[in-house]
């Protein structure tokens, strides 16, 4: 008689589905090296060298231990001087900075921190599959805001206000957005801090992993640069995308102590502290690698112009993205689904990208194109989406 | 408009671009670029457009010389006067004026050991107001131009990441 695992397993994990593409997952992993991938969530460069070489330097010095819970104070006080030069916004480094183990971190700490179960958590999607399955952990209830292309995908105020009752936490925002590469500039923001004006209640998480790789104008835009919204505002970030480092598994969070304070104590039971060389390296990011970050970004917004270019070419709808690095082109027009559409694509033309459907409901019909791949892949893989395309339309 | 610090990084970096590629990736059309481009042949800020190769791979007996060169500068000439007639040297691959100890750097390519020492001693050194030359020989190339060489390029990245 074996166990019934299914009694054992806690309900909160096992209701969360597996991912809905995982067919499609195990397909793309195994083509893997026989095609053409944008279909990688993480940049393609190599972690600028001065920063690998803070972190070989901290071996080599015996920073090998345990740090403070929150993270080596030098390196706290790079992340505040980070913020301060880049956003303009002023922390505390002693009290208001957690170092944590990627941004993945934060999402996790802030779902277990605030949510009471039956709590409701606002999301945005189309979003990174974290936001959901965190808020689940927690025993919370995700309530689903749905962007639409024709807004550019970005947040309406009136959207979110209509989500709004007197359960809701907090609500969960990720712009530069992955999956669909759009940004919030500073005046849209405007509109949603009127919004939470007039719902004090409601805490904001902003997830902001993609902050510096803006096409607009290639400056951080962010709630927390409302000083009204200070008191509410946790910013989770980290240098995984923008710094190309997603392997060392650092990042932080920004925010008033007295919302920071209860996720530094969960992080220093679960956790303990993030890791020693990963925290020396930021430092040598956070105050040194400007140059580094604006050249890649420079890089990225090339090839997303190659891309847009591309698709439209092809013949798909697709809202200008101008953040981070993904395009996220409507494929309703071919008649297929999205992911009927990726596994035909991928098995036909040996290129693969994401169906739109893993990114919460509302992106069926859409494909997530990342364009973290050299310019050589990414024009090689517009010809052959072209050709697919036009193969699709004659039947 | 166009940012021509941009261009200029853009083409440093890949000489074979079109116009039209160059255009997309810059958000502006082919016409200005090519215009662009035109204007900064003319005013000889792109000097021309080399390939970069991996010579010791394909030609692996080639030989690189970096010749330090003192020199008395010559009245009303200084140093220009030397520089520029080693510069005519077409194996003579790049000439600097530099501080510290020496006057000059050379740069000369050729086929063996023996022509470059024929080359300091038959060329340089006879030369008026030469007044001593060391010759290092490259022994191996590590990073030149930018580009570091036998650069491992594999992607290990897993096949998606959401």
């Amino acid at each position: 008689m074996s166990l019934d695992y299914d009694s054992k397993i806690s309900k909160a994990v096992q209701q969360v589905p597996p991912s809905a593409i995982r067919k499609f997952f195990d397909l793309a992993n195994e083509m893997k090296g026989h095609v053409i991938s944008l279909s990688i969530g993480e940049p393609d460069f190599v972690t600028p060298w001065t920063i690998r070489e803070a972190a070989i330097n901290s071996i080599i010095d015996g920073y090998t231990h345990y740090s403070p819970n929150s993270g080596y104070i030098d390196s706290r006080i790079a992340i505040v001087d980070y913020l301060k030069r880049r956003y303009g916004v002023s922390y505390d480094a002693k009290s208001e900075i957690l170092v944590t183990v990627g941004g993945s971190e934060g999402l996790d700490l802030a779902a277990r921190a605030l949510i009471n179960p039956g709590d409701e958590v606002i999301i945005v999607e189309p979003c990174f599959v974290a936001y959901k399955a965190t808020v689940e952990f927690a025993h919370g209830v995700p309530v689903i805001v749905s962007t639409k292309p024709e807004n550019d995908y970005k947040l309406m105020p009136e959207e979110l206000e209509a989500a709004i009752t007197d359960k809701t936490k907090y609500v969960i925002v990720g712009y530069p957005n992955n999956p669909t590469g759009a940004v919030m500039t500073l005046e849209d923001w405007a509109k949603i801090k009127d919004v939470l004006m007039r719902h004090p209640e409601v805490i904001v998480l902003s997830d902001e992993l993609y902050c510096e790789l803006n096409y607009l104008d290639g400056k951080p835009a962010s709630l927390t640069q409302f000083a009204e919204l200070r008191d509410r505002v946790i910013m989770v970030n980290g240098f995984s995308k923008s710094y190309a480092m997603t392997g060392f598994r650092v990042g932080y969070i920004a925010g008033p102590h007295e919302l920071v304070a209860p996720m530094i104590k969960i992080h220093q039971y679960c956790i303990m502290c993030a890791p020693s060389t990963s925290q020396l390296a930021v430092v040598e990011a956070a105050m040194n690698a400007d140059n580094e970050i604006k050249k890649m970004r420079d890089e990225y917004n090339h090839r997303r112009r190659v891309i847009v270019q591309g698709l439209k070419d092809a013949g798909l709808d697709c809202f200008t993205p101008y953040g981070a690095f993904y395009a996220f082109p409507s494929i309703k027009n071919t008649g297929l689904t999205s992911e009927e559409f990726c596994e035909r694509f991928l098995l036909e033309k040996h290129v693969a990208i994401v169906p739109g459907n893993a990114f919460g409901a509302c992106g069926e019909g859409f494909v997530r194109i990342s364009y973290a791949a050299s310019l050589e892949d990414i024009k090689e893989a517009m010809k052959l989406l072209k050709e697919f395309v036009e193969e699709l339309k004659k039947g | 408009m166009i940012d021509d610090i941009e261009l200029l990084r853009l083409i440093e970096n890949n000489a074979r671009l079109s116009y039209e590629e160059i255009a997309v990736m810059l958000g502006t059309n082919a016409g200005d670029v090519e215009a662009e481009i035109k204007r900064l042949k003319d005013e000889n800020i792109i000097l021309g457009y080399n390939t970069i190769i991996n010579w010791e791979k394909q030609a692996p007996d080639n030989c690189i010389g970096m010749i330090e060169v003192r020199i008395a500068p010559i009245k009303n000439k200084g140093y220009d006067h030397i520089a520029q007639i080693l510069s005519k040297y077409e194996k003579v691959t790049a000439c600097y004026l530099v501080s510290g100890g020496f006057d000059l750097m050379i740069i000369y390519e050729d086929s063996n050991l023996r022509s470059i020492a024929n080359f300091v001693s038959e060329k340089i050194a006879p030369q008026e107001g030469v007044l001593s030359t060391t010759t290092h020989f490259i022994l191996k190339k590590y990073k030149a131009n930018g580009i570091i060489y036998d650069n491992p390029d594999t992607d290990d990245r897993q096949a998606i990441i959401l």
